[in-house]
């Protein structure tokens, strides 16, 4: 969290498909949606399984736990707000529940990097009432 | 019915490119406009459908000030840098459908004096997804979204930094050549090397330039083209295909297939040739990883062949494809591929100059926009 008490990063404008999502987040919890009609878990939030076009949505915690899929390196600052966080990792991960997150990935050495590589999710409020994923090394399976 | 050789490009104009043109983005697309028509012989009374870019610029613009007096068609095809092949598509549908004869595509943009793309895309409803989920968490650029796509091919297939470097480095070659390029010096595969890291695996010159200025085309039915001022070039194959996950990349099964890999298969059919009867390819080029991917998904490399195939010399001018002859968005401008067209008409009438293909009777140009939309189009000399 800005010791200054401003936080000058872009921030989510939550949908009433993707309010679940954040207030779990806020909660410490990575909640994704689970079709009401077919049982498919599916994310990003949205209004319809693309399967059996159910709008009915259950949601439910995920683990946590995922391997790398793949990433980057940042090390240019697209936005003012991050540029004291350069370089930053960003990760693309395979949750267990089989569907996929983005976030930022602390404590793996760039050389150390690879798909498969296990990582858990923790969370971090940043901000009144915004709490963000991000990535840790985790157990292998 | 199908849109073989319905339709031909008649005209091409461009403004020249700078990184500040202190003119307004219509103003540009204007004089690009007027060119285009020239070329094509047309008067701009001929025009009778618009098809414009997203860049705050409308049909109501072209009405206005070029004078249209019965403005039949009008349409958008938002695929970002999908879009104005895409749009060719479009223009020749309406065409064929019996709609219009003449269908101006204009492009326009001042992206390097005014709004840079990293901050744009911000407000593109395309990105609204990635926009709510993942540039909270700092992934933020086109740059970061499609880096992934490119470290996974690197470590699946063993892609190396050094050939997206080839890319980078023939295409600015192409770009010497070329009178209306922004970029004009040499460059050697050392200085993309050393060139500043942006998003691993991207560096600087991976990355295409930011671009003021207009490119527009003329597509006309291809009965009347062949009346017109210049050889007609005619489109025998188009098609546009869509990602699966269109809105965001880190959800898509395999990351490193685009939604050209839909789109190409129909296009080759439609125009009933093969890869070998291609003579020269303008392949969009955001990135240089970009290219690489979309010579895989057209096929005229396996996937995970592409590191390889570029480092060959394939794509250089006088190799088996020669790719990009104008400098593409990497080195000419960034004219969302508009240029690429206009390059293969130049290069199908046998006007490209220096960076001329000898005998280059068959082309194709893509388009690859937002989250990895894809459009395809194969013309020939007519």
């Amino acid at each position: 969290m800005s010791a200054t008490g401003t936080y000058n990063k872009l921030v989510p404008e939550p949908t009433p498909h993707s309010a679940p999502y954040w207030e779990g987040l806020n909660r410490g919890k990575l909640l994704l949606q689970k079709c009401g009609g077919c049982g498919e878990i599916r994310h990003y939030p949205r209004p319809m399984c693309p399967s059996c076009h159910s709008m009915e949505v259950e949601w439910v915690e995920a683990s946590g736990r995922g391997v790398i899929h793949s990433w980057t390196i940042t090390h240019h600052a697209f936005h003012p707000g991050v540029r004291d966080d350069l370089p930053y990792t960003l990760a693309t991960v395979d949750l267990e529940e089989g569907v996929r997150m983005l976030a930022q990935l602390r404590g793996v050495p760039d050389d150390k990097l690879r798909i498969g590589l296990p990582v858990r999710v923790e969370f971090e409020t940043v901000k009144e009432g915004l709490t963000l994923p991000y990535l840790v090394p985790g157990e292998p399976a | 019915m199908s849109l073989r050789e319905k339709g031909a490009i008649t005209g091409v104009g461009e403004t020249a490119y700078s990184r500040e043109s202190g003119r307004s983005v219509l103003s540009l697309q204007l004089e690009a406009s007027l060119k285009a028509i020239e070329d094509a012989g047309l008067k701009p009374t001929d025009i009778d459908g618009v098809i414009p870019y997203a860049s705050g610029v409308v049909a109501e613009d072209f009405i206005t000030n070029l004078g249209l007096p019965d403005l039949r068609f009008s349409a958008v095809t938002p695929l970002g840098g999908a879009s104005c092949v895409a749009a060719v598509q479009c223009a020749v549908a309406a065409i064929a459908a019996g709609i219009c004869n003449h269908v101006l595509i204009p492009v326009g943009r001042n992206g390097a004096s005014q709004g840079r793309i990293g901050m744009r895309v911000q407000q593109m409803p395309q990105f609204r997804v990635v926009g709510e989920f993942e540039m909270p968490l700092g992934a933020i650029a086109p740059a970061q979204l499609y880096a992934p796509m490119a470290r996974r091919h690197m470590e699946l297939y063993g892609t190396t930094s050094r050939q997206l470097g080839e890319i980078a480095v023939s295409t600015r070659a192409n770009a010497m050549l070329n009178g209306n390029a922004v970029m004009t010096k040499p460059m050697t595969i050392e200085d993309h090397q050393a060139s500043r890291m942006i998003s691993d695996p991207f560096r600087l010159f991976d990355c295409s330039l930011e671009s003021d200025g207009s490119c527009a085309i003329v597509v006309s039915g291809v009965e009347r083209a062949r009346d017109l001022r210049k050889p007609p070039v005619v489109v025998m194959g188009v098609a546009e295909g869509h990602p699966d996950s269109p809105s965001v990349i880190t959800q898509r099964p395999d990351m490193t297939r685009f939604g050209l890999a839909k789109a190409a298969p129909r296009a080759f059919e439609m125009a009933g040739v093969k890869h070998d009867d291609i003579d020269v390819a303008e392949i969009y080029d955001c990135f240089t990883f970009v290219v690489m991917c979309q010579l895989e998904d057209l096929g005229f490399c396996k996937k995970g062949e592409g590191g390889p195939f570029v480092e060959s010399g394939a794509i250089r001018l006088g190799g088996k494809l020669p790719v990009n002859t104008h400098g593409g968005l990497l080195s000419q401008a960034h004219m969302v591929g508009m240029n690429h067209i206009a390059e293969l008409v130049r290069q199908l009438r046998g006007e490209a100059g220096k960076a001329q293909v000898r005998d280059a009777e068959i082309g194709l140009v893509t388009g690859y926009g937002d989250m990895g939309d894809g459009s395809v189009a194969i013309m020939r000399r007519g």
